[in-house]
């Protein structure tokens, strides 16, 4: 019988989110400063990476900050950029089974598109343990408030993350746990129609819809080309 | 000062719309039988979001990115460790963004 101890999980998951806190990092400490250039005090630019916990909606509002603050503007446009949580939701909680009901609510109180694709690329082999989701989820909770805290002490960015590719990491990242969802010609299929009407709904709207929109628009494909004897067989 | 209660009070209502889409994905399905074309559509959730996320970058960006994120996807599929295949494609857009 080969159970892995909550331990093992737990060194597992901050293994496998290592690379993406080394990337996180420096995007966090460019927001702290942005924020800081607004006029945030560095407790206010924690609390924002506390409780909303959600980079790009936090470079979008840092981007509409004004004096005073639009607040409603703010606040809806922060929805839109985070709608596709949704989504992302809506396919997490099927593996969620071995979650307290608290846990739940942490867990996705937690989530990002980071600790999301990788809960998704380990239920994709065994089911998904507490133990490995919170220590990815968390790690990255630490990481993304102490470098937007450290940001918004310095008050100054290190530069460009554009600069050092880090900005590319993220994409990188998840072409890699992309490649563990193949299945053939019909993850082809799908990936091929989410790609064309995200990059389209990006040309043609402003905002984030563009994720819901390449989103919905490769799980059609996917219903659409389903059928029940292959399923059965 | 009233600013400070406003920039504070803006904080909680992203927070708070924030959570509104993390734990509405939770109840979304409850109660629904996941199976057949469902189950279908949702196991293809996950591919189709994150090609969702990184298509503007890959596609609209500009060549040394989508170069880039070709070169970064070959790396996938040899099935190289993830670290190994986010070193190579954050190398790949550097020198194609110094190149091009």
């Amino acid at each position: 019988m080969l159970k892995p101890s909550r331990a093992a999980d737990f060194r597992r998951g901050v293994l496998d989110i290592l690379p993406v806190l080394a990337a996180a990092a420096p995007i966090g400490l460019l927001w702290g400063t942005l924020a800081a250039a607004r006029g945030f005090s560095p407790f206010e630019a924690w609390l924002t990476s506390a409780t909303v916990f959600a980079g790009a909606s936090q470079f979008v509002a840092i981007d509409m900050w004004r004096d005073p603050v639009p607040l409603m503007l703010v606040v809806f446009t922060t929805f839109v950029v985070n709608v596709r949580h949704l989504l992302m939701g809506a396919s997490l909680q099927r593996h969620l089974a071995r979650f307290s009901a608290p846990g739940k609510l942490l867990a996705m109180f937690l989530m990002t598109d980071e600790s999301w694709a990788f809960a998704e690329r380990k239920a994709l082999a065994e089911p998904l343990r507490p133990a490995y989701y919170f220590a990815v989820a968390v790690s990255m909770w630490l990481v993304w408030t102490s470098a937007s805290l450290a940001g918004a002490i310095a008050g100054h960015s290190l530069g460009d993350p554009a600069a050092y590719g880090f900005d590319f990491a993220f994409s990188a990242m998840f072409i890699a746990i992309l490649a563990g969802f193949w299945k053939g010609r019909r993850t082809a299929a799908v990936l091929a129609s989410s790609a064309v009407a995200a990059a389209l709904a990006k040309l043609a709207l402003s905002g984030a819809w563009y994720i819901v929109i390449g989103g919905l628009s490769g799980v059609v494909v996917a219903a659409l080309l389903h059928s029940d004897e292959e399923a059965a067989a | 000062m009233s600013g400070d209660w406003l920039t504070i009070a803006t904080i909680i209502a992203m927070a708070a719309a924030t959570y509104l889409t993390r734990i509405g994905g939770l109840y979304l399905m409850k109660g629904i039988t996941v199976k057949g074309r469902l189950k279908a559509a949702l196991d293809a959730l996950p591919p189709a979001v994150l090609m969702a996320v990184i298509a503007p970058t890959v596609l609209a960006t500009g060549p040394a990115e989508t170069i880039a994120a070709a070169i970064t996807a070959g790396a996938a599929f040899l099935r190289l460790p993830m670290m190994a295949v986010v070193a190579i494609g954050v190398a790949a857009v550097i020198a194609l963004r110094a190149l091009l």
